[in-house]
């Protein structure tokens, strides 16, 4: 087998040298039935033409690859595309000279590229104050509300009416808790989907200077009335056994598909593993809201993430990164790979696309994530994009465990949150005047 | 007696030193100073702006109650590990020494944690204690006890002392074997005739002879649990709930290479270089006068 691999490397390499091939290296995160994903996507792309070849390499998780990316850089050796997830954004931006706007890098290869046809809740979280769109969307997910349907109907609920606001939430949580539910719901990604989308949702400030987008100045707002309620709220029903915290980041999942968490808020990108592990009927469903609160509904808040081009590589590796995003771009590729992977599907038109192929009425509830995305956004709900994220995030898990602990109350945490990230922030602006 | 041997030559000493200078001065020397100069500037992820702030990253530091915090939380955290990880290791040890039937079994199921890696380890426990589906956190439950190291942070602090003990009790184990094999036969019979009983022989012949032993390990267990635990931390509990398991050296990972905030954690691995330095100059001079050879 050895041999045969070897011998296969070796006659790969002659090949290659005889056709002078560009070779284009990209560095990713995903990982599992999304590895082969993106295998298949550069093989796709590779057979296509012959000038260029991608060659994609798993590096780990978003973080380790963010930091494998950014070390071969400092030594001078990175690779052309890097996929670095949401909250990297700001890291990626500032740094100064380190990569080239994808914009640029299509309009010297002379590619057709126009920002307009995505999804604006996708285009406008990789796009510069001066509209100069800097990343490409690649795989973005957002926050969405899954229960478990057998266990309404044990409860004498109706299993085809799932929720929309929080005080039903509550209801029905008290409802089945009534029945011997042990866990009604819980939530993954506190910060994301409690805070961060939440505010969006809302349409309400996370940020001042329009959540980041407007400098590095910003501060965190999140202590707001709005977001104090709902800390309360989350947090009586913690007290009264309505609300069970699982944990950080993903962690929570399990405790759906396991059955033990009756309602759970969690990504869309999670669809897929729910169908797969899950014994039981579910919905997917868009987030509560407050109905009291004025433009509430607004939009959800993207995950997931994009494609980052590396500055100082030569000529001919910017036009094979081209024809590459090129491809990604076309919208039979990316509702391909959307129906595939349950991501959104980025573009206007392969939404539509999707629609047209009749996949969301054989898989209801699969363009829930869209619907909730599809809007045109405000300057409160296009984004956050902020220095630190990935610590800011973890302050506010510390800080919200405190609340279920009942060691804070939720604005005690919410203000010490505040607090501890404008710290971080000032720092940030600091390193990257 | 003089027990040094001279070398008339005055470049030879030196080449035969080379190669572990070459070692130390490129794994510790040159890791170690750039970590003092990053920890005197502020710097992006990328390295392209590059400010010269003095003290400011220490200064941060010291005004952050998480981060005094800390030192408590590693403190409690080391001395459990030591403490435990020795004296199980210990009593594994003197069993060990006395059974004659299936030694070698029993040795290598008490080596085998020893070839696990520390996040497995991590996986393993926190799978176990698992709040949702833990066999662990199930038994405790039908006991009575509510067991959720999410949002209680003196069970989220067992749990990481159980599993890196779990872990480290391998290595102290066979140190306190190979020990106590050591100790001459005719000592303990000797005693023995005198009429002292198992107890008494323990305490006053084999304890006492272990002492090297017990001290090398002691130094060994702490910088262990100063240094090496991070990756089970981080398979757990990930520091939290809050920070009441954010021991200094997750912390200086968690800033480092999850926030990418290289200033301030270049910082703390110096507060952290200076404590271990401190903690072992103490040892080899207080404790280590106890300690017969």
């Amino acid at each position: 087998m050895k041999l045969k691999l070897a011998a296969l490397a070796f006659a790969a390499a002659f090949s290659l040298s005889a056709q002078a091939q560009t070779e284009i290296q990209w560095w990713h995160s995903m990982d599992g039935a999304l590895n082969d994903w993106v295998t298949d996507l550069a093989k796709q792309f590779n057979t296509s033409q012959t000038a260029y070849k991608v060659i994609p390499t798993y590096k780990g998780e978003y973080d380790q690859s963010v930091a494998a990316g950014i070390a071969a850089f400092r030594a001078g050796n990175a690779p052309d595309i890097l996929q670095v997830f949401e909250v990297g954004t700001a890291t990626m931006m500032y740094s100064k000279g380190a990569i080239k706007p994808v914009a640029e890098v299509m309009k010297e290869a002379g590619a057709k590229f126009d920002p307009s046809v995505y999804i604006p809740a996708v285009a406008g979280y990789y796009t510069a104050p001066n509209g100069q769109m800097l990343s490409l969307p690649f795989n973005s997910s957002t926050t969405v509300f899954y229960y478990n349907k057998d266990a309404f109907k044990a409860a004498g609920l109706d299993p085809e009416k799932a929720p929309t606001t929080w005080p039903e939430v509550v209801s029905i949580a008290a409802k089945l808790k009534a029945t011997g539910s042990q866990c009604p719901f819980t939530t993954s990604w506190m910060t994301w989907a409690q805070l961060e989308s939440f505010s969006t949702w809302h349409n309400t400030s996370y940020a001042s200077k329009n959540n980041g987008f407007g400098g590095l100045d910003a501060r965190l707002e999140f202590n707001s009335p709005l977001h104090v309620r709902h800390f309360e709220n989350l947090g009586n029903m913690s007290k009264q056994g309505l609300f069970v915290y699982k944990g950080r980041a993903s962690k929570p999942i399990s405790s759906f598909t396991s059955g033990e968490c009756a309602m759970f808020v969690g990504s869309s990108g999670s669809y897929a593993s729910i169908t797969r592990d899950a014994k039981f009927k579910f919905a997917e469903s868009t987030l509560p809201y407050y109905p009291d609160v004025p433009g509430a509904p607004q939009n959800t808040i993207i995950g997931g993430a994009s494609l980052w081009v590396f500055s100082g590589k030569p000529v001919e590796h910017y036009k094979g990164v081209a024809a590459f995003f090129n491809f990604l771009s076309d919208p039979k590729v990316q509702s391909a790979s959307h129906m595939r992977t349950g991501y959104l599907p980025i573009t206007t038109a392969a939404f539509k696309l999707t629609d047209e192929s009749g996949f969301y009425k054989k898989n209801p509830g699969t363009d829930v994530a869209v619907n909730q995305m599809i809007r045109k956004t405000t300057e409160k709900s296009r984004g956050v994009r902020l220095g630190n994220f990935v610590q800011i995030r973890a302050i506010m898990d510390e800080e919200t465990e405190q609340i279920w602990a009942g060691k804070k109350t939720a604005k005690q945490a919410l203000d010490d949150g505040v607090k501890r990230g404008n710290e971080l922030l000032a720092k940030f602006q600091a390193a990257n005047k | 007696m003089e027990k040094r041997v001279l070398f008339r030559s005055t470049w030879l000493p030196w080449v035969l030193l080379a190669p572990q200078l070459f070692i130390v001065g490129v794994f510790f020397f040159w890791p170690a100073g750039q970590a003092l100069v990053q920890s005197l500037q502020q710097q992006d992820a990328f390295g392209s702006s590059v400010t010269w702030v003095g003290f400011d990253n220490f200064r941060t530091l010291w005004a952050d109650e998480t981060y005094m915090a800390s030192f408590k939380t590693t403190l409690i955290f080391s001395v459990l590990v030591t403490v435990l990880g020795l004296s199980i290791a210990l009593l594994l040890a003197v069993f060990a020494d006395r059974i004659t039937k299936g030694a070698t079994f029993y040795k290598t199921v008490l080596i085998l944690p020893y070839a696990v890696a520390p996040v497995v380890t991590g996986l393993l426990w926190s799978l176990m204690f698992s709040t949702s589906v833990g066999i662990v956190t199930y038994w405790l439950k039908r006991l009575g006890i509510q067991w959720n190291h999410l949002l209680n942070g003196d069970h989220a602090m067992a749990l990481i002392v159980m599993a890196s003990v779990w872990k480290q009790i391998s290595y102290n184990f066979l140190f306190f074997l190979a020990g106590l094999t050591s100790i001459p036969k005719s000592l303990i019979e000797a005693a023995a005739i005198d009429g002292a009983r198992p107890w008494r022989r323990f305490w006053t012949i084999q304890l006492p002879l272990l002492s090297p032993t017990a001290f090398f390990l002691l130094v060994i267990n702490m910088v262990y649990s100063f240094f090496d635990t991070f990756a089970i931390i981080d398979a757990t509990t990930q520091g939290g709930p809050g920070k009441d398991t954010a021991t200094l050296v997750y912390r200086v990972y968690f800033d480092g290479f999850r926030g990418m905030d290289f200033g301030s954690s270049a910082a703390q691995s110096v507060v952290l270089m200076v404590m271990v330095i401190a903690l072992t100059i103490i040892q080899f001079k207080f404790i280590e006068k106890k300690v017969n050879y």
